[in-house]
């Protein structure tokens, strides 16, 4: 199997997608001449011409609106947001109008779009460019949300996410673009549901995007004397939490590594459903490991710090299983 | 005995036509209002169009194809681009046989075979739909035309601007649509506006704009002609009908905030007098008035007795019926606690 970046596995699907349906297009800020800011889009507009491929004005909730137009009257549009940071100006059209229409509307009117967006840490561009929002997706009824953390999820879950009825918030992590995989013939897992990343009877670890890669090389490290099962959770919402459960009554433990400030996360929901679930499996609290509850800081020092690594994932994970404090706990 | 001319009917004069819309209009809205005192409406946001009928004079320059997004004040609107009454009455009074089975109400009405992309109750919040409702006209080359209907109060939204400058660089069949009652819930528009020239603004964008006189449904009619058909042509347009809202925001308020002296001048600009007084043929005007009351009394009553929603299609449509509805609370507080009973 030949090996491809996250970056290319994106285009991919984005191309395929194109060839396969002509109602997909694309519109965003940068996304045709330039290429994408993250060079995800590069060559489609010399491939599919202007009127799929749409540079638009710096203009985020005209642009995921009139998405919301096109997708209502019969195309299937991909709109880009270079940053998830900049939800803060597309909440209105994305939570009120995107992903209440088929309510409201009685189910008569359905928005199949996608919003492609990437978030999270890693090149020091500080507290308006390197959040993970994927809470105030979660929080929203309507919305569909998937963030892959592997290169054939990348190609995969993005081609399913353009096949969706409903609204897709598809959030890439920025510090994955360059990762090397291959693309596997099927997805790893359906659309919707968790992919189990690695078997283990000790401790069960859900994660999801960049922090599964983090997370793996923790459970390397971390074998034999702890084997970790590690869930991919891929799409967020709705959630199929099944999978999760099941290894928890295995396991006994939990633990839930993400990248968002911890505070009103995905971790907290996910702990919550494994407390109400698994009360009478646990052997010890559902654990959040996440962001600090801070903005991110633009120097590479502070930033590494304010989310969790590698280090930190083996350093709990073992506290959790063997009681074993490590030195900071002391 | 013959006559030159044949009789005006109907059938033959538009403008007939238009004058029995907008009586349509009028007795809908006067039943919403009656709906609201009999308790049989679902709340009080009730936003009103009387007093500005005259957006037939737009409506009647759209076919079918065409699309269109409305405000919270859109209910005209929606009559007059073919919706069923009674449909309508149910939805606003949140029954099952309502245009949306009773989710949306009288901000959220929509019908996708009528194109109506929405109502909406955020302010301007429908207002970029209609860019990428042109972008699909475009792409797909058909010749509909996709309508923004909004009010005053919407312009003092930034996504307008988005929209009208997208709409103008992509050359795209899209009008947008400003009735301005002169006034956003409380706000007058002078206390709202720097500068009230509000077709300047979309010039300035590059759209052909225009303001049309909201008391006459025929002035705003060939005012609209020129706007919709450029639209058709890839040259996006801008209609303000200037009009005055004859009662208040919505149906609890009383507006302390003007005076009876200005109530009474803004209510003397009618479109439906305006109307009566050009066509002047009380005998059948009379008959369409009796006609169009007739109608809408006997969708208040179809509408009052139809019936709410079951309570389990509240989980209905978050999703396509692909994906598995929510669950239901108490199913899981079932299985979190029957478990362990």
């Amino acid at each position: 199997m030949t090996q491809t970046t996250y970056r290319d596995a994106l285009r991919l699907a984005l191309s395929d997608a194109m060839e396969a349906d002509e109602s997909v297009i694309l519109m965003g800020e940068e996304v045709g001449l330039y290429g994408g800011a993250y060079g995800v889009t590069k060559g489609l507009l010399e491939r599919f011409g202007a009127n799929r491929v749409i540079d638009t004005p710096i203009s985020e909730p005209g642009l995921v609106g009139a998405a919301i137009g096109a997708a209502m009257t019969g195309l299937r549009p991909v709109a880009e947001i270079m940053y998830v940071d900049f939800a803060g100006m597309v909440m209105d059209q994305l939570g009120n109008q995107a992903a209440k229409s088929r309510y409201m509307f009685g189910g008569q009117i359905g928005v199949p779009m996608v919003l492609r967006t990437q978030g999270g840490t890693g090149r020091s561009a500080a507290a308006q460019h390197s959040q993970s929002l994927e809470a105030w997706m979660m929080h929203t009824p309507g919305l569909r949300l998937a963030m892959p953390g592997t290169v054939s999820d990348a190609y995969h879950l993005l081609r399913d996410a353009m096949r969706q009825p409903d609204p897709v918030v598809f959030i890439e992590h920025k510090g994955l673009y360059t990762m090397k995989g291959e693309i596997s013939t099927t997805p790893d897992a359906p659309w919707g549901q968790p992919a189990i990343r690695r078997r283990g009877g000790n401790l069960t670890i859900a994660t999801y995007s960049r922090m599964l890669q983090e997370t793996l090389t923790a459970a390397e490290a971390l074998a034999p004397s702890i084997e970790t099962e590690i869930i991919d959770l891929r799409c967020l919402n709705p959630l199929d939490d099944g999978p999760l459960m099941d290894s928890v009554r295995r396991t006994g433990r939990c633990m839930i590594v993400t990248e968002a400030v911890t505070t009103g996360s995905v971790a907290s929901e996910i702990a919550a459903r494994v407390t109400e679930q698994c009360f009478d499996w646990l052997e010890e609290p559902p654990l959040r490991l996440g962001g600090e509850d801070i903005p991110i800081p633009v120097s590479p020092t502070l930033e590494r710090a304010a989310i969790p690594d590698a280090v930190l994932i083996e350093q709990v994970a073992r506290w959790l299983v063997t009681r074993e404090a490590p030195s900071w706990a002391a | 005995m013959t006559s030159a001319t044949p009789p005006v009917t109907l059938a033959n004069d538009a403008r007939l036509a238009r004058y029995r819309t907008m009586k349509r209009i009028r007795s809908f809205e006067e039943r919403v209002g009656e709906m609201f005192l009999k308790g049989e409406s679902a709340g009080s946001m009730l936003h009103l169009s009387i007093g500005e009928e005259a957006v037939v004079g737009l409506t009647d320059h759209m076919t079918e194809g065409d699309t269109f997004t409305t405000h919270h004040r859109g209910h005209g609107i929606f009559l007059a681009r073919g919706a069923d009454p009674m449909r309508m009455l149910a939805e606003i009074g949140g029954r099952e046989a309502g245009y949306c089975r009773g989710k949306g109400g009288s901000m959220h009405i929509a019908d996708r075979g009528l194109g109506h992309l929405g109502a909406n109750a955020i302010v301007g919040g429908g207002i970029p739909h209609v860019v990428g409702a042109g972008i699909t006209a475009r792409n797909t080359g058909t010749r509909s035309v996709s309508v923004a209907f909004f009010g005053d109060g919407g312009m003092g939204q930034g996504i307008l601007y988005e929209a009208m400058n997208m709409a103008a660089l992509w050359k795209l069949p899209v009008v947008f649509c400003c009735i301005n009652n002169q006034y956003g819930m409380g706000t007058r528009v002078d206390r709202s506006a720097g500068r009230q020239d509000f077709p300047s603004r979309a010039e300035a964008f590059g759209l052909q704009a225009a303001r049309a006189d909201g008391a006459d449904v025929e002035a705003v009619h060939t005012a609209a002609a020129a706007i919709v058909e450029g639209a058709r042509d890839g040259r996006p347009g801008f209609l303000e009908i200037d009009a005055y809202r004859f009662h208040g925001h919505a149906r609890m308020d009383k507006s302390p905030y003007r005076t009876p002296e200005e109530e009474e001048e803004g209510r003397r600009r009618d479109p439906l007098a305006t109307a009566r007084a050009v066509l002047a043929d009380d005998t059948l005007l009379n008959t369409i008035d009796a006609e169009a009351e007739a109608e809408m009394d006997k969708a208040m009553i179809a509408a009052i007795a139809a019936p709410a929603p079951a309570a389990d299609t509240m989980f209905q449509d978050v999703y396509d019926p692909s994906t598995p509805a929510p669950r239901a609370q108490r199913a899981r507080l079932t299985e979190v606690l029957g478990e362990r009973a």
